[in-house]
């Protein structure tokens, strides 16, 4: 999967979650979206372009969200 | 006229608390307060003669063939336009009532041709009819006068119907069904007497403003409006109920059968969501069923430059699941998946993603609801609770206030838009918000109190501006929100909504909606009484397209407009079965019924029906499936009834993943443009051909029934069956009836839905279970399925498809009336007489400044591609912004398109499109004429064959 579609969808989402006023509901709803609607193979993907390339293009909130939540993220 | 064997009470339904009983020739009846002698007779099992009324249309009392005696009243009043009352003693024969009509009669029958027998509707002619019913037995007036069938000249200019004004009675019941069941004013009778003249304007059916209903056709008792196929292949000998296959009103049709050959379809008038109307499509374009490009044979080849070679169903079954089996051992189990169509039928939608879920093990299914309402689905389950509209059709009914956005119910979903204008007529105000000037703005005594003409791309600017008036007014259900809906959610919503920056006067900027208008369509709005929200695309097929969606549903929250009749937000869904194919669990990270894979609970119940594990991973969507082609991960898909290659945007990136494909199996009647792309072809059966039912845009589910045998031997839904089998996940249904029952168990809002209750019922709007047994025509009466509604924060945010010094204009895309979708049908039928080509509606202003003029070839270039189009200049359009349809696929309408989405489902942003347009001496772009070749090519490498017995 080509990584910067992944990483575009991923900011297109945390712009929608970033309007809350609670960090933590933030970081919560981007991961929590990125965990219901992405294949593992989307997931691996990003998670080895944050790995590889210091998730560049990547908004700081999702960088966050990713970090707090990774185990969650990353398929079995 | 109506279908041969049906009833006619001669004049519509009453509704009414109040029953009146009185006596009709000695028969005690009762009926609702306000119903007509003539109904009321009906009722009684008494027919009376006549001819100017019919039950589709308001009584017109003017033939007088209807006239009664009523006990203590004078004279002879017709029967049509006298209205019951308690006690009444009615007498409709008696000597003096015969001469009086068979008086009438003669007088008509004088002024008719006497060629019965020759006649295309002899035997089902109501003017042949009622003069046997009256007795007529001579004319005694000679037929040399002033008469009609002197003057007249045929009209065939439709290519639907004939009018033959010779035959005509002047009883004006065509040009009243045009008025009120149609709302279109295309027809006038001029004249009195034998002068009197039907008209469609000043000149032929075919360019007047006329729609092609055919409302006028089957309300008109004589030869004189008459369908086509019956003038070439004679009267009907029996009728199946079906249910439309084109659009998400779904409407029912009687279809009417000679031998095996459909010669008519008539719609339905107890059909709930039609109550007996139609449009051009679904009553008269259903000749693509029997057209000579349908593939009745399957196929296979190696490659996509090989020749198609015809093979027998059980070898291109059995190849088409030996390549998704060595696809997956070599690639993995994940490197293949199916796609849904939301034409075919419930049952066959769940069978494909249950063969996916099941068969492949993965799911990596998607259905074409991803480039449409999947913010739909998305931002009503997170605002409501559940994936769909709140009302039923006739909700419309009881709307003070109609709200509509992004949609086009008079050209995109006709006879939804016929009941919506009638209530229009009737006094409901509208609010239009729409880039383009629709129709419904203003036509025929319409005209909406307010039209939000905003840029493509600001919707939730505006949704957002539309909230903020109501709250910083202090117009919003206060009592409602505090009762229904969770108030945390709610506060934090309405501190960000009162922030000036969301003031209409600040969004104007970005909008180009003036603050004063807004501010007045949202007290409109918030305090017109009953105020009903329906949406279309133009609110979904955005960057921002769920965020809008929740918006919407904001609204009608904050202002109590949820939860009755004549209020609540209502998409109106594309195609035939849209609802359908998502309710049936079409999409990857949801199971039937909207419940996510990763539930362990929802997980295990699939599995032990199923006998296999499911897996807990969501799958891929249909636009990730394409980038997943290209970097090799994903190698075989199974696509039924789909036409991905044209419909879905960034075509040279769709065709380039179909292309990487090693195993591409379509399901379908044509040779699509994706099939152009395929490894096997599976011939698909038309839904004349099958039993199953469909779901429409109210969420009722209405029964398809066979008419005809499937031209090439099996259903859809048994063709999957043999896939499955040949995959190793044999599935064992007689007939679709069980696939509804195993639907019906693993569903809970569908546990009452079963084929003998649709049957009994006619249809049924889901939810339908032991608390609602008959269905919901209306949802979230008491509560949302969420049990509180939930307000989410929708901040504005720009597209990033920016116009810019290169790319000025913004493009956005639509529908018409007379095609649908891609066309594959519609372009296939005579429908193309007004609609053959896509073209670019520009504005004159924009064209001037081009040197375009109407009918130029126009280049449009986007940041994704290049086509060529012709010029319409139009006033529809503002400045700045220009439109076309996507119909053909030689358009290249998605060769513009990108592949910016909605951010939470990845529906595409067809809506907005930064491009030039330019003149140019070409009619055809670079990527056209490697398409024109492209075509070429495969339809030489298709086999010679004689064309389908029709
Ligand atoms: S076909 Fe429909 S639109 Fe055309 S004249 Fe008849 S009723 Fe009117
Ligand atoms: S065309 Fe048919 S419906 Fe219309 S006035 Fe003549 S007979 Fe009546
Ligand atoms: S296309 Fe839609 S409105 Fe037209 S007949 Fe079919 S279901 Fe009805
Ligand atoms: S049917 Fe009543 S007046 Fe014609």
């Amino acid at each position: 999967m080509e990584a910067h579609k992944l990483v575009k969808m991923a900011n297109e989402i945390a712009t929608f979650f970033e309007s809350d006023p609670d960090p933590a509901a933030v970081h919560e709803g981007i991961a929590g979206h990125i965990r219901r609607f992405w294949d593992p193979r989307m997931r691996r993907a990003l998670l080895s372009h944050i790995d590889e390339q210091q998730g560049d293009g990547c908004k700081p909130s999702v960088l966050a969200a990713i970090a707090a939540n990774r185990d969650n993220l990353t398929p079995a | 006229m109506y279908s041969v064997k049906e009833p006619d009470p001669g004049t519509p339904e009453r509704k009414s608390s109040e029953q009146v009983t009185l006596e009709i020739d000695g028969r005690a009846v009762t009926v609702p307060a306000g119903t007509s002698v003539m109904r009321a007779a009906s009722d009684a099992g008494v027919r009376v003669p006549k001819l100017c009324a019919t039950d589709s249309l308001e009584a017109f009392g003017s033939c007088r063939l209807c006239l009664v005696q009523i006990e203590g009243r004078r004279g002879y009043p017709a029967s049509c336009t006298t209205i019951v009352e308690p006690g009444m003693k009615v007498r409709t024969q008696s000597d003096p009532l015969a001469k009086l009509r068979r008086g009438v009669m003669e007088m008509y029958i004088s002024d008719h041709p006497l060629d019965c027998l020759t006649c295309p509707t002899n035997g089902n002619c109501e003017l042949q009819e009622q003069a046997g019913v009256v007795g007529l037995r001579e004319v005694r007036y000679g037929f040399d006068g002033a008469n009609h069938f002197k003057q007249a000249e045929k009209d065939t200019s439709n290519p639907y119907f004939d009018f033959d004004p010779a035959k005509c009675i002047a009883c004006s019941r065509c040009v009243r069904a045009c008025e009120e069941v149609q709302g279109t004013f295309a027809l006038t009778l001029h004249g009195r007497g034998f002068e009197s003249k039907i008209a469609s304007g000043n000149t032929d059916f075919r360019s007047s403003e006329c729609v092609s209903c055919g409302a006028c056709v089957q309300a008109c008792p004589t030869a004189t409006l008459v369908e086509k196929s019956i003038v070439e292949r004679g009267q009907p000998d029996h009728s199946v109920v079906t249910t439309c296959a084109y659009c998400g009103v779904g409407c029912s049709f009687r279809a009417e059968v000679k031998g095996s050959e459909v010669v008519r379809m008539v719609p339905d008038k107890d059909g709930r969501a039609n109550h007996g109307h139609s449009c051009v499509k679904g009553r008269f374009a259903w000749g693509y069923a029997t057209h000579k490009d349908r593939i009745t044979k399957p196929m296979i080849r190696a490659s996509i430059r090989d020749p198609w070679r015809e093979v027998s169903w059980d070898e291109a079954i059995a190849h088409a699941a030996s390549e998704f089996k060595r696809i997956q051992a070599k690639y993995g189990r994940g490197a293949v998946g199916g796609i849904t169509s939301s034409r075919c039928t419930n049952e066959e939608t769940y069978l494909v993603q249950k063969l996916v879920r099941a068969a492949f093990g993965n799911n990596n299914v998607d259905t074409c609801a991803r480039v449409c309402h999947s913010p739909t689905g998305y931002g009503l389950k997170t605002t409501l609770g559940e994936s769909a509209g709140t009302q039923d059709f006739d909700s419309v009914e009881y709307a003070d206030v109609i709200v509509v956005i992004g949609a086009n119910p008079t050209d995109a979903h006709p006879v939804f838009g016929s009941q919506m204008k009638r209530r229009l007529r009737a006094g409901a105000r509208l609010i239009v918000i729409d880039p383009r000037g629709i129709d419904l703005v203003r036509s025929a005594h319409v005209e909406a109190a307010h039209h939000l003409q905003l840029r493509p791309g600001t919707n939730v600017a505006v949704v957002n501006a539309l909230a903020h008036v109501i709250v910083t007014e202090g117009l919003h259900a206060e009592s409602f929100v505090k009762d229904r809906c969770e108030q945390p959610a709610f506060d934090k919503w309405k501190a960000f909504i009162s922030d000036p920056r969301h003031a209409p006067e600040v969004t104007e900027e970005v909008t180009g909606v003036p603050a004063a208008e807004l501010r007045a369509a949202a007290r409109l709005y918030a305090t017109g009484g009953n105020a009903a929200i329906y949406y279309g695309l133009g609110v979904t097929e955005h960057s921002q397209g769920s965020t809008m969606v929740m918006g919407i549903a904001n609204l009608a929250m904050l202002t109590g407009n949820i939860g009755r009749p004549g209020v609540g937000v209502n998409p109106l869904r594309g195609q035939n079965n849209v609802q359908g194919s998502c309710d049936m669990g079409s999409f990857p990270h949801e199971l039937p019924g909207y419940r996510h894979v990763s539930d362990p609970a929802v997980r295990a119940l699939f599995a032990t029906a199923w006998g296999v594990a499911i897996d807990a991973e969501p799958g891929l969507r249909i636009p990730n499936m394409f980038d997943a082609a290209i970097d090799g991960s994903f190698r075989g898909l199974y696509v039924q009834g789909e036409d991905i290659a044209q419909s879905d945007p960034n075509t040279q990136h769709v065709t380039a993943a179909l292309e990487a494909l090693e195993c591409l199996v379509v399901q379908d009647l044509f040779i699509n443009e994706t099939a152009k792309f395929a490894h096997v072809f599976l011939p698909g059966s038309s839904f004349l051909e099958k039993d199953g039912t469909f779901t429409n845009a109210e969420r009722r589910i209405s029964r398809v029934r066979k008419v005809t045998p499937p031209l090439a031997g099996k259903a859809d839904w048994e063709t999957t069956l043999a896939l499955a089998e040949a995959l190793g996940y044999p599935m064992h249904y007689d007939h679709p009836s069980q696939i509804m029952d195993e639907i019906a168990r693993l569903t809970p809002t569908f546990t009452g839905v079963s084929y003998a209750r649709l049957d009994q019922l006619g249809s049924i709007q889901w939810p339908c279970n032991e608390t609602a047994p008959t269905g919901t025509p209306v949802m979230h009466i008491d509560g949302f399925v969420r049990g509180k509604g939930k307000f989410v924060i929708t901040e504005y945010v720009a597209t990033q498809e920016r116009v810019t010094r290169r790319f000025p204009l913004i493009l956005t895309t639509g529908r018409i009336l007379s095609q649908y979708n891609v066309g594959a049908q519609t372009r296939r039928t005579a429908n193309n007489t007004w609609h053959h080509e896509d073209r670019l509606e520009i504005h004159p202003h924009d064209a001037e400044h081009r040197g375009v003029k109407d009918g130029d070839w126009c280049k449009i270039v986007s940041r994704a591609g290049e086509t060529v189009l012709r010029a319409s200049i139009s006033e529809r359009m503002q400045p700045g912004v220009v439109y076309t349809t996507f119909h053909f696929p030689g358009s290249g309408a998605n060769v513009i398109t990108t592949e910016n989405s909605d951010w939470a489902t990845n529906c595409p942003e067809y809506k907005v499109t930064a491009v030039q347009v330019s003149p140019t001496g070409e009619p055809t772009s670079t990527w056209q004429r490697r398409f024109g070749e492209f075509s070429e090519q495969q339809d030489a490498l298709l086999p010679q064959t004689d064309p389908p017995p029709r």
